[in-house]
Formats: structure tokens, C-alpha cells, sequence
């Protein structure tokens, strides 16, 4: 095992756990706000891929056909939040959960009405040229990826540590009832993280469509990968969502590289399966006690 | 047996042998069968998430361990049908119940999540075990159902066999529920801890309810394999899993009954919207959707929510 390819599975590890994380980050700022865990996190993804493909064929820019895809997929979330879980805010868990299965049916199918069941790629953000070190290679692609990943959690960090909104809904995380006596617009709160959350995982649709082509049904398995990490890391808790996509990612480019890569996922979910035997809460995750 | 039991099976009976007289069309039997597979399944996963309250999103992966162990022992190595059948049901249920013993210690999203992941990784074995399962192509030469040497031919008498089938599984599941077994399982529902004060072992319970259902599954997919001839991994993946959590919720949790519609709805569906092909999944999402938002008790819910207005009406015209 030369030291260069376990530096290459790494690389990749690393890339492709970012979006896995920005998936997980979407599933957990719901979660955070309104107790949901939205089955259509996945599908924000595929929007922000598949919308800027759209955009760039018919002829607009790449910068403006991005910001187009994460405008239309911000919409797309304030929509879903008000038409199909505002009605039912107050109804069981598995009731709201069948809702998002059902959301994430919905778009699938409205975007294989207009664009089909094609595999479509966005062009690279800058060269295409791998930069070489140590004997792997990365894509420039691979620093975007990282990069807008980090900015994107610095950005959420302090807009929930220091703005009234980021502050309002952590507050109704812990108490609506509290939080709604102390002034605070509850449902405008669920809202918006439906609104942050489509954005989130918009970006992290745009930012991978050049590195691994998009279609109508790559939401899936990301969005179970998103799920995956969130839980991984800890459901609730942002950060160990993103920490738990890197894990996960690194851990699948090391077991496809090194075991088989048929089984890649398989060994994903085996490792998921056996932490959560061990440590129910994930890595990051403090023990909840319940109240009876 | 409770009377309305007796009466609600005898209804049902009825219904399911004079159904084949009014359809004409070989294809409408053939669904059918499919709802009564569905069914099968659904009533058993009914039993663990509208009565004990515990999800599982993995049920898909016991369906298909069954059907590909049938399938292979029959196609590949010549086991006759009954003792593979049988070899199938015990192999998932022992699989369920090493499965179910740390996995039953989780509870909610992550319950939720650990059975979504053995779900995944038994459907990516069915996709990649190609010398055992044929891989993603499917495994095929697998013969018809013959019960005891007689071949069960036609998709008549294959229809009777599987509703005899669910009909039974539907009797032993209304039996349950009224027993001490039912009652501890609604007591882990509405609280685990009140439920073990009492004394009920809930460990125990939960893993029996687990392992019944995983074998209801196994049940049908012994049925399914042998009725195709064929089995793929597509049929037994995460999509179906959720297929399942949608009939039982849509139907009714917590009814054996509604179970039963909520299959049947949602397997004859789809056929209908068939004729629509693009618009086919828009519509299901969009009838989940609706469903849940207006109907969040599911159908069994509706029904019974709609008899009472009727009844209301019909008291205020007597009186009137």
C-alpha cells in the first residue's frame, strides 16, 4: 500500500464527505427548529444540481445560473414548508415523514417531467487541470467543494450564535411554546429553516454536479448519506453533522479503495450500523435523559 | 375469537372468492395477487409500528431474503419448494431476531436509521452477490408454487392460495391484538417505561413483535418468488421499505383492517396511473401528500370518521 494512493482516497474522502455533510447540515437545521427530519433533503440537492445545469444550457453565466438554482430551490423549500407541513404542523412524527417521502416523490417526478431521466454535468468553476502533490491528484473542483463548505458552516455558526433570527430559532428548538410567548414568529421560524436548509443543500447540489454528474435521482442516496452523517454525528448538533459527512466520506473512499469497491456503501452502512449499537446518540452526540 | 372478528373475516372471505367473478382480465387477478403480497407484509409491519410504535424501514430486506433464499435453493440447487420455503422462513426469522436484539435497544430516527441501514446493505448484497443472485440482471429458472405435488398453475388458483394465505395471517394478527400479547405491545406504545413498571418485558415483547412481522415478510416473499418465477434487487430495496411505511400509515396504524386496504389502495393505484406514465409518480406523491394532510389517520380513519357523520345525518333526518 504506497503512501500516495492512501493520500488519493483521502482527498476524495474528504471531497465527497463535505457534500454529504452539507446534506446532513440541511437535515439538521430542520430538525433543530421544527423536530422534523425531512426525507426531501435529498431532493434540494438534486434541484440545485439539476436547475443549474438548466439554467447554464439556456445560455445564462455560470455565477448567475448557480444563484438562479439556489434562489428557485430556496423557493421550492419555502413552498413545500408552507403548503404541506404547515396544515399538519401539529400531527405525529411518521405522519410528517410520510409528508416529506411524499414531497420528495413529487419533485423527483416534476423534474423528470421537464428534463427527463438523462445524467446531465455542470462545466468545472475554473480549470479542470488536477493539481499533483506527493503523487495523488486533486481537482480544483475538490477545493471549491471544500471551500464554499467551510464557508457556508462558519456562515451558519455565527448567523446562529449572533443574529436575532439564527438566536430565534434555536429558541424554538428547545421550547415553540416558550419561544412563541417570548415574541418569537414560530411558524415564520420553520419557514425559514425550510428556506436555509433548500439553500444549504442547493449549494452542495451545484458545488458536487461538476465533479459527479446529476440527474433526477442522485437525491436519494445522498440524501440517506446526509441522514447517515447527521446521525453519525450526532442528530441535533450541526457540526457533528458536517464532521460526521467527512467521516463517512473518508471511510467509504478507504473501504472502496481498500476492500472492494462493489461493497463501498455497504460498508458505510455496516460501520454506521455497529456505532450506533455501541453509541446510540452518534460520536458528537450528548445523551438526551428523558423525561417520563 | 371476538364475534366482530369472526364477522369481519367472514366478510372478507366473501369478498375475496366472489372477486375473480367480476373481473374479467387475467392482469386485474395478477394485481390483486400483488396487493395480497403487499398485505401480507403490511399487516405484519402494522403490528410493530401502529401497535408497538416501533418504525422499520428495513422490511423490504427480510421480503427479499426470503424470496432469493427460496429462489436459490429451488433454481440453483433443486431443494423441493416446501422444505426451501420453509428453510426461507426460519432463515429470516433467525436473521430477524439477531438483527432485532441490539437494534430494538434504538428507538426513533435512530431505530429508524439502523433498520434503513441493514435494509441498504442486504439490497446491496442482492445487487453484488452476482454468482448467488444473479446480480442487478435477477435471478431467474425459478419454479412456479406445487404444494405437496400439486402444481398451482393458474393465476386463479394462485390467488386463493395467497388470500387463503393473508386471510390467515389477518386471523392470527386479530387474535394477537386481543390477547395479552396485544394489549402489552399498545402499553410499549404509549410508554415504554409505564409498560415495564407494570411488568411487561418489553425487550422480550418487542423482539416477538419484530421477528413475527419479519416473517409475515418472509411469508410473502416465499409467495412472491415462486408466483414471478424471478427476483430482482429493485424489488426489495429502500423504495419498497418506504412503500410499506406509507401502506401502513395510509391505511391506519394501528389496524389490521386498514392494513389490508392501505396494500390494496396503494399496489392498484399505480396500475391505474399507469396509463399516465410521466405523470404516474407526480400523482402518488401528490396523493401522499393529500392523503396525510386530509386523511392523517389513514383510511381505516376516514371510514370510521365517515360512518359517524352518516350516522349523525341519519340521526338528525329521524329526528327531522
Amino acid at each position: 500500500m504506497d503512501p500516495s494512493s492512501l493520500l488519493q482516497y483521502l482527498i476524495t474522502g474528504v471531497t465527497v464527505g463535505a457534500t454529504y455533510g452539507l446534506t446532513g447540515l440541511g437535515f439538521t437545521i430542520i430538525f433543530n427548529t421544527t423536530g422534523i427530519i425531512n426525507f426531501a433533503q435529498g431532493e434540494f440537492v438534486m434541484l440545485g444540481g439539476i436547475l443549474s445545469v438548466a439554467a447554464s444550457t439556456a445560455g445564462l453565466p455560470l455565477p448567475l445560473a448557480i444563484l438562479t438554482a439556489v434562489t428557485v430551490t430556496t423557493l421550492v423549500g419555502a413552498c413545500l414548508e408552507r403548503s404541506c407541513i404547515r396544515p399538519v404542523s401539529s400531527s405525529s412524527t411518521i405522519n410528517l415523514i410520510i409528508i416529506t417521502i411524499g414531497a420528495s416523490i413529487l419533485i423527483r417526478g416534476l423534474v423528470t417531467l421537464i428534463w427527463g431521466k438523462d445524467t446531465f454535468a455542470l462545466p468545472h468553476f475554473s480549470s479542470m487541470e488536477p493539481i499533483r502533490f506527493f503523487g495523488a491528484a486533486m481537482l480544483p473542483q475538490s477545493l471549491w467543494v471544500l471551500g464554499i463548505t467551510l464557508i457556508l458552516l462558519v456562515a451558519l455558526k455565527s448567523f446562529f450564535a449572533r443574529t436575532m433570527w439564527g438566536r430565534g430559532m434555536l429558541a424554538c428548538s428547545f421550547d415553540p411554546r416558550a419561544a412563541a410567548l417570548m415574541g418569537i414568529d414560530v411558524s415564520r421560524m420553520a419557514m425559514a429553516s425550510f428556506m436555509i436548509s433548500a439553500a444549504v443543500g442547493a449549494v452542495g447540489g451545484v458545488i458536487l454536479a461538476p465533479l459527479t454528474m446529476t440527474s433526477y435521482d442522485v437525491g436519494i442516496l445522498l440524501g440517506l448519506k446526509g441522514f447517515a452523517a447527521c446521525i453519525l454525528g450526532g442528530l441535533g448538533n450541526p457540526f457533528g453533522a458536517a464532521a460526521g459527512g467527512v467521516i463517512l466520506g473518508i471511510l467509504e473512499s478507504f473501504g472502496a479503495g481498500l476492500l472492494s469497491s462493489a461493497y463501498k456503501d455497504a460498508i458505510t452502512f455496516v460501520i454506521l450500523l455497529l456505532l450506533l449499537f455501541v453509541r446510540p446518540t452518534g460520536l458528537f452526540g450528548r445523551s438526551a435523559s428523558e423525561r417520563v | 375469537m371476538a364475534h366482530r372478528n369472526l364477522c369481519s373475516l367472514a366478510v372478507w372471505a366473501a369478498l375475496m372468492v366472489l372477486a375473480p367473478h367480476f373481473l374479467t382480465n387475467d392482469y386485474y387477478v395478477s394485481t390483486l395477487i400483488i396487493g395480497f403480497f403487499n398485505a401480507i407484509i403490511v399487516v405484519g409491519l402494522n403490528l410493530l409500528l401502529g401497535y408497538a410504535g416501533q418504525i422499520s424501514l428495513g422490511h423490504g430486506a427480510f421480503y427479499g431474503l426470503a424470496a432469493y433464499t427460496s429462489g436459490i435453493l429451488t433454481a440453483t440447487y433443486g431443494v423441493p419448494i416446501e422444505a426451501a420455503a420453509l428453510i426461507a422462513m426460519v432463515a429470516t426469522g433467525v436473521v430477524a431476531w439477531g438483527i432485532g436484539i441490539p437494534t430494538l435497544k434504538l428507538s426513533g430516527n435512530t431505530l429508524a436509521m439502523a433498520t434503513l441501514g441493514f435494509g441498504i446493505i442486504v439490497s446491496i448484497v442482492f445487487n453484488e452477490a452476482v454468482g448467488l443472485t444473479g446480480g442487478p440482471s435477477g435471478l431467474t429458472g425459478i419454479p412456479r408454487l406445487s404444494l405437496f405435488g400439486f402444481p398451482v398453475e393458474s393465476d386463479l388458483a394462485y390467488y386463493y392460495v395467497t388470500g387463503g394465505a393473508l386471510t390467515l395471517v389477518v386471523a392470527l394478527s386479530l387474535n394477537l391484538i386481543d390477547s395479552r400479547i396485544g394489549r402489552a405491545l399498545r402499553a410499549i406504545h404509549t410508554s415504554e417505561r409505564a409498560a415495564e413498571a407494570v411488568g411487561v418485558d418489553i425487550a422480550r415483547y418487542k423482539l416477538f413483535v419484530f421477528v413475527l412481522s419479519a416473517l409475515f415478510a418472509a411469508l410473502a416473499g416465499v409467495l412472491y418468488v415462486h408466483y414471478l418465477s424471478f427476483a430482482a434487487p429493485s424489488s426489495f430495496g429502500f423504495k419498497f421499505s418506504v412503500t410499506l411505511i406509507v401502506m401502513v400509515v395510509l391505511g391506519g396504524m394501528a389496524s389490521v383492517w386498514g392494513a389490508v386496504a392501505g396494500a390494496m389502495f396503494l399496489t392498484i393505484l399505480p396500475e391505474f396511473l399507469r396509463a399516465f406514465e410521466d405523470v404516474e409518480t407526480l400523482v402518488f406523491g401528490g396523493i401522499l401528500i393529500l392523503g396525510m394532510i386530509f386523511l392523517p389517520s389513514g383510511l381505516a380513519g376516514g371510514a370510521v370518521k365517515l360512518g359517524r357523520a352518516l350516522r349523525t345525518v341519519l340521526g338528525k333526518l329521524r329526528r327531522a
